[in-house]
């Protein structure tokens, strides 16, 4: 298994799924993720696990969260019709923190829109498609290979802070093939969730003190532990009526990742040292960028790239402090303007908000973003 | 002293219920408890799932393994745990909307897929934790908040509903025959399959005070009349039928295969190329 390999972008988040120890997957047949489910349906019962083809995308991602409380490492994949779908049940795993993985590969438009070509439309629905404050981390592949290693890193995400985590992809990514590097399981990091040890009658299943993270056991294992998606205090039960255990419960959903961003937030940055065009963009995207950035730079642009791994929570004590040397700050996406309006909130008055933005399906090329730098430059 | 079944099933301190004076889910709930007792499954390997509504709160009595989920989807949670672990006892207690409005999907694939599960719908005619509007098993021209002209939908049968769509043990008990629904419960809890058990239950301050029906004790009384036993009922003509419920055991089949039984199959055959 170990060794170069040719992969697909779908195939990658599988390999990179089941080296993670993914056990469980439901889903529901969609373009352009569907490989994803057609190669879990193949590799995991060989491995003694369990692939789900469900009724429908509200029942994959429940199915999912549920097999995560008897102790899965589970996962669903899906694309942005599905991914609105799986909003409802998402928000049942972040309150009732239960770790999972989701994968959503980008396509093109609201609705059906084109389901063949990429795009970014699915940035802000990633972060805020479900209801209510919660908490949520989203990662962005840039390459096949970050594909195998950012879906290994979403398990290890979601097991050490019981949460559900996103891995953003697209329709290109995913269908594109590119060398992955895959390591001896000897040299991979894998997280499992902790599980109590402690006397049953003692479990506190969601005790949050200092946002630290609670042990989870598995339905089975001798604790008696109940899981609700009501706002619920240490034992799990529902606090309805009081203010401040109301509080207190939705303020650690945030507050586990705001405590621990140093371990969560990943970035790359290119070139963005000295930058006066700080360019900020993420996924696949984002090569197109570096590309432009070479070119300018070989005629004199002070250009860089700051580009968001993890998109959610974003990483905006870096961010800033680059923005803060740049007189423009550009942003190239997929969609009209979704990271834009982020970079939006750390441009002053005096510095230049230039978006780069393309909704056709197509990448966008090195030659257009190099045109937009020379533009402003 | 010997310890009560109670004692080993319910959370004390999560006591009183939430439910109305005169509400079924009392009587649902302990059916359910003595069923699980009696089928002598380990409480420590009971996962108890249910969704949102009046009955689904039960979970949060019970000193079990529960999971209280979203609306309507308990069933595809169950199935996920089911999955995940296939020696668990997995139980769904869902109400008549939760089960065949916005969780109907659901409910009709766990028939066909004939996972392992026991479902037990509270039936009581009507969304009652909103507040008593219509729903799928309303009785047409029956008063609700939202029928208030009379219901104007035809009702689902769970029991059709369920054999229809491929459940291999189907039955309906009522909360006026207390000992019949816990047999019913225990019997889809011991059948290996998909087991649906409609539990005829009244909202006594909804849907009776809406239809006028009276107080809960004649509530409970009307099912007399209204309830037949399904053995008589194959001897009555379908016009004596009209307007009565029919309960017992409709389907109990081995014919078809359980599907986590299916599926270790599977493993097998994946293993072995």
């Amino acid at each position: 298994m170990q060794g170069d390999r040719i992969l697909t972008g779908n195939e990658a988040c599988t390999l990179g799924a089941l080296a993670a120890g993914m056990n469980f997957f439901a889903g529901y047949p969609i373009t352009p993720a569907t490989e994803i489910a057609e190669l879990s349906s193949e590799l995991l019962p060989k491995r003694g696990g369990t692939y789900m083809q469900m009724e429908d995308e509200l029942a994959s991602i429940a199915a999912v969260i549920g097999a995560s409380t008897a102790g899965a490492k589970a996962m669903t994949a899906t694309s942005g019709p599905g991914f609105s779908l799986m909003q409802e049940n998402l928000s049942y795993g972040m309150i009732a923190e239960i770790p999972c993985v989701l994968i959503d590969v980008m396509r093109q438009g609201p609705c059906q829109g084109v389901a063949t070509v990429p795009a970014q439309g699915d940035f802000m629905q990633s972060r805020w498609g479900t209801h209510g404050d919660h908490p949520v981390i989203v990662l962005v592949p840039n390459s096949v290979s970050e594909a195998y290693t950012e879906t290994i890193r979403a398990f290890n995400l979601s097991e050490a802070y019981r949460t559900p985590v996103i891995v953003l992809s697209d329709a290109t990514l995913a269908h594109m093939s590119e060398k992955v590097r895959i390591p001896d399981v000897s040299e991979l990091t894998i997280v499992n969730r902790k599980k109590p040890t402690c006397d049953p009658k003692d479990y506190l299943p969601f005790s949050n003190e200092n946002h630290q993270i609670a042990p989870m056991a598995s339905f089975g294992d001798g604790y008696r532990w109940f899981v609700s998606g009501i706002v619920h205090d240490d034992t799990g039960f529902p606090v309805t009526n009081r203010p401040e255990a109301i509080r207190d419960s939705l303020d650690h959903l945030l507050g586990k990742l705001r405590d621990h961003l140093a371990d969560i937030e990943s970035y790359e940055e290119y070139r963005a040292e000295d930058a006066e065009i700080l360019i900020l963009s993420a996924g696949l995207v984002s090569r197109s960028a570096k590309s432009a950035i070479d070119r300018a730079r070989a005629r004199g642009v002070r250009v860089g790239l700051f580009r968001p791994v993890t998109l959610w929570p974003f990483p905006e004590a870096r961010f800033s402090a680059l923005c803060a040397r740049a007189k423009t700050v550009m942003t190239v996406e997929m969609n009209g303007g979704q990271l834009a309006e982020v970079a939006a909130k750390y441009v002053d008055r005096d510095q230049t908000l230039r978006p780069v933005t393309q909704n056709d399906g197509t990448i966008i090329r090195a030659e257009t973003i190099f045109d937009a730098i020379l533009e402003v430059c | 002293m010997k310890e009560h079944v109670f004692d080993r099933y319910l959370r004390p301190e999560k006591l009183k219920t939430m439910w109305c004076p005169g509400c079924g889910n009392g009587i649902v709930l302990q059916a359910i408890i003595r069923a699980l007792d009696e089928s002598g499954a380990d409480p420590d390997k009971v996962v108890v799932v249910s969704g949102v509504g009046c009955s689904s709160r039960a979970v949060n009595y019970l000193n079990t393994c529960g999971l209280h989920t979203n609306h309507g989807r308990p069933i595809a949670y169950a199935t996920g745990v089911k999955m995940a672990n296939p020696a668990l006892t997995v139980v769904v207690i869902t109400g008549d909307g939760d089960c065949t409005s916005i969780g109907g999907n659901h409910f009709i694939h766990g028939c066909r897929r004939n996972i392992d599960l026991t479902v037990v719908v509270v039936n009581n005619d009507n969304y009652g934790m909103t507040g008593g509007q219509y729903s799928p098993t309303t009785p047409l021209d029956a008063m609700t908040k939202t029928s208030v002209y009379g219901s104007y939908e035809p009702p689902f049968d769970v029991c059709e509903l369920a054999a229809g769509a491929g459940a291999t043990y189907v039955a309906r008990g009522l909360t006026y025959y207390p000992v019949q629904l816990k047999n019913v419960i225990l019997n889809g809890i011991r059948h290996k399959g998909f087991s649906v058990i409609d539990a005829m239950s009244d909202c006594t301050s909804l849907y009776g005070r809406l239809n006028r029906l009276g107080d809960a004790p004649t509530m409970m009384k009307r099912w007399e009349e209204k309830a037949v036993p399904l053995a008589k009922a194959r001897t009555l003509p379908p016009e004596a039928l009209a307007g009565k419920i029919v309960y017992g055991e409709f389907v109990r089949s081995d014919a078809r295969r359980e599907y986590t039984e299916k599926y270790a199959e599977v493993i097998r055959r994946a293993q072995e190329v």
